[in-house]
């Protein structure tokens, strides 16, 4: 190997550049220190990668993967439970992490979601509640509330520009929003989005079933909006090539569409793309980072040294970092006893498709968070005595697309392919949509991430090893909530729904979502967790893990809307108390 | 990553090699990967990311006879009839060999270092076989379970006799001759789709036919208009990245 080259120090290094590192950029430049990020991908924005010209390509963005990691440089193995051996992730399925500046926040959904008050307390409610859960669940509670939340939930929703209508809103249920979310100060800043048909005729069809339907809170733009920081988004054209595509037209919430324009501009703000963090480098005693370790794009390896080091590189990232860098007792599923890879989780999704005999749906008039949920059978939002399993899940249909080589809905018992598939395809293709359910997962003793013992990345480290099954509890619940969507898809009166439920092995082939969570969780104590309430690291008191690695199990929302509270949350006591006195905050 | 993008040098797409340009420029010699775009405007003339469209007309990945039958067997997949042309007539067996012999055929993207034991149905691709190799060796393996089976190759069987063997690879009843079974038909149904449905601009889809066929307008971006009108048809001819019959200008 070459030689490394020392460069000279910073005060503050962001390891990726990404949403959580945007944020914290632009909150951490406001104290006037010198900040850099180091990003391994290219520099994006929307002008040159995905403007409205080229952005509508569904070969290029989805299948052929054009703003995702490339597991020929970075992937991981995975195996289902620890007696099976770990194969690497040849290509990308299940989750689609991203390279380059926005990360994962150029193309996701937008589906932006506060957890709710009793998500943060698994644990300790579940229990109250319903008795022990079976010890086979290692649930822990998150040592921060809602409450402490709330005010960077709206933060990064005002940010955002997010679209919505309140449900709670400072304890008054309002009519038309969600009326099981946690309590919220103020009103979203944008109105809900305009409904297509599928969602309206889902909406009707709840209604009448007695539950309680309402627009889901989305960052594409319902109206054009100034952000806080002055930035402005356009409204939404309903353009149908959102999810998994870079918006071309500056109506979805990104790093590139919210922060950058501010950031970049900055003189204490520096990014170096094509800059791959190898680890985090500390000192002799173990308790301090120095800075870490990257290579370039030709292969130079460079020491930047730093007073304050915060990873940013995505949930699993994360996780590896630190296993890599030797930080934090590795987690070890015969004693549960560790820490770093402990409780990774995921989601637990189902559908039911639903086809109309003479309905018009047109599926490609859509946008990634444009749908109408319920919340009745979420989280702690139902009595579950009786059921065998807690928490839960929303269930919504989305319009986010009707391209066509993903979306193309046929009903039951359709040959997959010749004569009759391509009838059904084409009889089917304007007069269907589906219903999803979004469950959570529960942290399990033997889901858990560590180092692989056989298989390198290109730059010889060991890979990630992912263990990862669904559990008795996340079968029962997904069951039970893919009845209740059921039971919605018939009563939107169609000719006939299709249950796509879940059973088998969690496999890592179909996409279910990038709702990658755990494997650095926050807690009250070093025993049981990785990072403390403000994210940061029990063992290295300069280094701070963001992301969805934080949650010690997961809910059943989408991630981003907790991930970017936590990180304002953490952003703030850096700069309101570490910075003053660096050391252990908690 | 995009195999119309560049010739031969797997090593950096376009966007990676600008910015690794800018690291050697740099005036200071640290690694200052930082690009033009910093604290300047943010919107550059002439950098727009682009994919090159495919063109030509011969093949360049299949041989002769490896056309012939795929040629038959993407028509399997999606027969021409009454409601519109096959797949093959629509350019996916085209578009199946300029994708084989570009980046995805040589699983550019993909990690492809070994051990290689056989995996479980949950793990997903554990061959070592690229997608070319994959399609090269199962078309002679199918060919050979013709001759077998029928005395005659694919692409010479009766309609009826084609779409017994299609069945029976799904069925996973063909030896492929060390071609994991599943793998292989999961990627041809989905190649095949992706031809049959992507942007003209990859060489399938010939005229947008599959988009008219079920009513998608294809790479337009602004439905505004037409979000509440629930229940309409929306009567808008479609349009691929290179534009469409509704852009020719008025006699
Ligand atoms: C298709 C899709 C749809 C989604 N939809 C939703 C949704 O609707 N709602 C929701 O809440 N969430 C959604 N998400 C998830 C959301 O995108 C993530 O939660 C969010 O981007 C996480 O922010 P992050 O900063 O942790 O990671 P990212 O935004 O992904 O940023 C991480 C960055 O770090 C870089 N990096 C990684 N390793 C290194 C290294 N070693 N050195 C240097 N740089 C490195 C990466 O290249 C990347 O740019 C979706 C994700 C995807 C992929
Ligand atoms: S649907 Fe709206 S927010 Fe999404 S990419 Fe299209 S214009 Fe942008």
């Amino acid at each position: 190997m070459s030689t490394v080259t020392k460069l000279p120090s910073v005060d503050v290094l962001l390891v990726g550049f990404g949403w959580t590192a945007a944020m914290l950029g632009q909150e951490l430049t406001e104290t006037g220190l010198k900040v850099l990020a180091l990003e391994r991908g290219a520099w994006r924005d929307t002008s040159t990668d995905f403007a409205v010209t080229f952005a509508q390509d569904e070969l290029r963005y989805y299948w052929r993967g054009a703003l995702y990691e490339q597991p020929s440089q970075s992937t991981l193995t995975f195996r289902n439970n620890p007696n099976q051996t770990a194969l690497p992730m040849r290509h990308l399925g299940s989750f689609l992490p991203a390279t380059g500046v926005g990360g994962a926040g150029i193309h996701w959904n937008g589906q932006c979601w506060r957890f709710l008050p009793s998500d943060f307390v698994a644990r300790s409610h579940n229990e109250q509640r319903y008795g022990r859960l079976a010890a086979e669940y290692s649930v822990q509670d998150w040592d921060i509330s809602y409450e402490e939340l709330e005010p960077y939930y709206d933060k990064f929703e005002y940010l955002c520009g997010i679209s919505g209508q309140a449900g709670n809103l400072q304890g008054r249920i309002q009519k038309g929003g969600n009326p099981f979310e946690g309590t919220r100060q103020r009103e979203y800043p944008n109105p809900p989005l305009d409904m297509t048909y599928g969602p309206e005729l889902f909406r009707g069809a709840a209604e009448r079933l007695g539950l309680h339907p309402f627009a889901c809170p989305a960052a594409n733009m319902s109206r054009a909006y100034v952000n806080p920081l002055g930035v402005e988004l356009a409204p939404c054209t309903y353009c149908g090539f959102c999810e998994k595509y870079g918006c071309g037209n500056y109506s979805k919430s990104s790093p590139q569409t919210t922060i950058l324009p501010v950031l970049m501009r900055k003189s204490n703000f520096e990014l170096r793309t094509h800059a791959n963090v190898m680890k985090v480098l500390k000192d002799s005693t173990g308790k301090r980072a120095t800075g870490v370790l990257y290579v370039d794009a030709q292969g130079r390896e460079w020491e930047q040294p730093a007073d304050l080091v915060i990873l940013c590189a995505y949930a699993q990232h994360n996780v590896h970092l630190l296993l890599l860098s030797d930080i934090g007792k590795p987690y070890d599923p015969v004693s549960g006893k560790g820490v770093i890879g402990k409780n990774y989780a995921y989601q637990i999704v189902s559908s039911v498709d639903v086809f109309f005999k003479d309905k018009i749906l047109n599926p490609f008039v859509g946008a990634g968070a444009l749908g109408v949920a319920i919340d009745d059978f979420n989280g702690d939002n139902f009595d579950h005595k009786g059921l065998n399993f807690i928490g839960g899940g929303y269930i919504a249909l989305w319009n986010t697309n009707g391209r066509p080589i993903e979306t193309h809905l046929v009903p039951e018992g359709t040959p997959k392919w010749g004569a009759k598939w391509k009838r059904a395809v084409i009889d089917n293709y304007l007069s269907s949509c589906s219903i999803s359910t979004h469950g959570g997962v529960l942290a399990h003793r033997e889901n858990y991430l560590d180092l692989d013992p056989t298989y390198t990345d290109v730059y010889g480290r060991p890979m990630l090893r992912m263990t990862f099954d669904f559990h008795d509890n996340e079968r029962r619940l997904s069951n039970y909530l893919t009845d209740r969507a059921a039971e919605i898809g018939r009563a939107m009166q169609p000719r006939e729904i299709k249950i796509n439920g879940r059973d088998g092995a969690y496999s890592i082939i179909p996409y279910q979502t990038t709702h990658n969570t755990g494997g650095a969780i926050m807690g009250n104590h070093p025993e049981n967790s990785a990072v403390n309430r403000y994210l940061q690291s029990w063992d290295v008191s300069n280094l701070f893990v963001m992301g969805a690695c934080a949650f010690p199990q997961n809910a059943g929302y989408n991630p981003t809307g907790t991930v970017a509270a936590l990180t304002y949350h953490a952003a703030d006591v850096i700069k309101n108390r570490y910075l003053k006195r660096p050391g252990p905050l908690a | 990553m995009m195999s119309t993008k560049k010739s031969g040098n797997h090593n950096f797409n376009r966007r990676e090699f600008l910015g690794a340009m800018v690291v050697t420029s740099s005036a200071t010699g640290i690694a200052s990967a930082v690009q033009a775009f910093d604290k300047k405007e943010m919107w550059q003339p002439d950098r727009a990311d682009v994919v090159t469209p495919v063109r030509g007309d011969k093949y360049i990945f299949f041989t002769d006879d490896e056309a012939a039958l795929m040629e038959k067997l993407v028509d399997c997949i999606i027969p021409p009839d009454e409601l519109g042309p096959g797949a093959h007539q629509m350019g996916v067996t085209f578009f199946l060999d300029r994708q084989l012999a570009g980046d995805y055929g040589h699983a550019y993207s993909w990690y492809m270092q070994g051990p290689w034991p056989e995996g479980l149905p949950s793990q997903g691709y554990q061959t070592r076989l690229t997608p070319a190799m994959l399609y090269r060796s199962a078309i002679a393996a199918i060919d050979k379970y013709c001759v077998n089976t029928y005395k005659n190759k694919f692409s010479t069987l009766s309609i009826s006799e084609q779409n017994d063997v299609v069945s029976a690879l799904e069925n996973q009843q063909v030896d492929l001759d060390g071609v994991p079974r599943k793998t292989f038909f999961d990627r041809l149904l989905q190649n095949v789709t992706e031809g049959y449905f992507s942007d003209p601009i990859y060489g399938g889809n010939r005229n947008m036919t599959a988009w008219k066929m079920i009513g998608f307008p294809g790479a337009r971006y602004n439905y505004r208009a037409y979000v509440t009108k629930h229940g309409e048809k929306i009567s808008l001819a479609p349009v691929g990245i290179m534009g469409g019959p509704s852009w020719k200008a008025k006699a």
